[in-house]
């Protein structure tokens, strides 16, 4: 009897401590990543860091201002949201509710081995089939720019945004698209004034977790939208994206300099966009239970 | 024979291996109310499914048979027009997530009215013959999911008629009311006998006595007995007719 009491003991004290641990090592991050990235507001204030022009870090004196970087992300994260939302949304319609039982397995399967291909293998396929395509139809010097990225950047927000929104359309109950038949509505208006509507926060949720995606990729983007961190002025230039500005500086940035700073800075920063998409995707869900 | 509203011969239906409906043979006549009462799985929501085709969203099923609705076979028709001709209102009171106004103004958009007077003119006439527009009229903006169950039961009746049907089919419209309720809904069935095709699907035996012209009665698949209400419940023709009302099964 003791024997099993003791044991029973040291396994629930052992589950405890591997809870504590996920929740003690995400503190542990986000300390560490305050700690460095603070740091760099005693050089630069908020502001100038946030809204600069320039971001030149190893010039003298090092000009640390993001805007640019923000910008790069921005066009590129809107230019992916823009390709894929509409594919992917349509792609979910598609499986949930016109595709034969044959066709929906097949599409399903495609979708999750989509979401398998590593980002950088993707990256690799881009920048020698798409980015010479770019460069030949638009007639540019080089086809490395923002444009590139989001076509890339579409193809893998696309299998979660498609398998979530298949599911939330899915779960909207069969009794509401009966409902509709019943008064002669054809199966689109039935798609389009019903079923949508229902399933709109699971889609929204869809969504905002496919930017989320977006936003925090870093290897992809890093190789094919050609890594220039000026203002973009259109979407068929080069721009350079908060992450990857983090993944090819790291490297080079003396430990304790304000380089190194600067780009925890970009951390904190990348951190609380994900942050307020996730929370955000969070709230569209919540509401549809 | 014209002055059918349905005309049904040699009906039979499956869902797979499952024999559902076996050789039904019966007419539902203008301007009737007709009950059809049976045990669960007796075929009579089936039966109701039918008759404005949804049971074709099943993927196994399938029917032999003629069915003439009027002078055309149903089979044959152009299945949004069949099913605007032939409301239906479901078990569970089932608003669309959309306002009073909407849930009711959605189907006469979907036919094709743009004019927005003559959509308010008609949402506030089928309100009226629901029975629903004194309760709702002052707030018509408000989320349909706010209103009691009967309310939303009525709200249900006033969508089908809003899209002008010639028969609505009732499917255990309240199985899940109150007495008040029932008794409202009830009252609002007699009164659209006037102008509509009744064919009421009911657990309640009771309802059926008060509501039907006539009264069919399904079991296992098989239509065993169809006559005028107040002759099959005093003398009812089959043994089993007269267990089933008499409360020995079912």
């Amino acid at each position: 009897m003791v024997v099993r009491k003791v044991k029973e003991f040291i396994i629930e004290k052992l589950i405890l401590i591997c809870g504590i641990a996920s929740i003690f090592f995400v503190l542990l991050i986000f300390l560490f990543l305050a700690k460095e990235g603070l740091a760099v507001f005693k050089i630069v204030s908020p502001s100038s860091f946030l809204g600069g022009k320039s971001w030149y870090p190893i010039s003298e004196p090092p000009q640390l201002g993001i805007l640019p970087l923000i910008l790069g992300s921005a066009i590129v994260t809107l230019g992916a949201a823009v390709i894929s939302v509409p594919i992917g949304v349509g792609c979910a319609i598609y499986i949930a509710e016109i595709a034969p039982l044959k066709i929906k397995e097949v599409l399903k399967a495609g979708i999750e081995l989509l979401a398998a291909i590593p980002s950088v293998v993707l990256g690799f396929i881009g920048m020698v089939t798409l980015v010479p395509m770019v460069k030949n139809v638009f007639h540019l010097p080089t086809g490395l720019t923002a444009l590139s990225g989001s076509i890339m950047l579409a193809f893998m927000a696309m299998p979660t945004i498609v398998s979530i929104a298949e599911d939330a359309l899915y779960s909207v109950p069969k009794t509401y698209k009966e409902g509709a038949f019943a008064l002669g509505a054809t199966h689109w208006q039935t798609i389009w004034r019903v079923m949508l509507p229902a399933a709109s926060s699971g889609i929204l949720a869809a969504v905002m977790l496919g930017i989320g995606r977006v936003i925090g990729e870093t290897m992809a983007v890093m190789m094919i939208t050609g890594n220039s961190a000026v203002i973009p002025q259109s979407i068929l230039v080069p721009v350079r994206t908060l992450t990857a500005t983090i993944a090819a500086e790291m490297g080079e940035a003396v430990v304790g300099s304000e380089h190194y700073f600067a780009l925890f800075a970009i951390g904190i920063v990348l951190f609380v966009i994900s942050f307020a998409i996730n929370v955000t995707a969070d709230l569209f869900l919540h509401k549809r239970q | 024979m014209v002055n059918a509203a349905f005309d049904i011969k040699g009906l039979n239906i499956w869902f797979g291996q499952i024999h559902a409906l076996k050789e039904v043979d019966m007419d539902i006549r203008p301007n009737e109310i007709l009950s059809i009462i049976g045990p669960s799985n007796s075929g009579k929501t089936t039966f109701l499914r039918m008759l404005n085709r949804l049971n074709d969203l099943h993927i196994n099923f399938r029917m032999k048979g003629r069915v003439m609705f009027g002078r055309s076979d149903i089979n044959k028709m152009d299945i949004e027009t069949l099913r605007r001709k032939i409301g239906m209102v479901f078990a569970l009171p089932l608003p669309l997530p959309l306002s009073i106004f909407e849930n009711v103004a959605y189907g006469v958009r979907m036919h094709g009215e743009k004019n927005k007077n003559r959509i308010a003119a008609k949402v506030e006439d089928a309100l009226k013959r629901g029975y629903l527009w004194e309760e709702v009229k002052d707030r018509l903006g408000e989320s349909a999911f706010k209103l009691s169950g009967g309310q939303q039961q009525r709200l249900c009746i006033a969508r089908t008629l809003a899209v002008e049907p010639e028969v609505i089919l009732f499917d255990e419209p309240c199985s899940g009311l109150d007495p008040i309720s029932t008794a409202k809904v009830e009252d609002a069935m007699l009164k659209l006998k006037e102008k509509y095709t009744i064919v009421l699907v009911t657990n309640n035996v009771k309802q059926a006595a008060r509501v039907g012209d006539r009264t069919a009665f399904f079991l296992s698949g098989e239509l065993i007995e169809l006559d005028k209400t107040d002759k099959m419940f005093t003398v009812p023709r089959d043994k089993r007719t007269d267990d089933y009302i008499s409360g020995k099964f079912g």
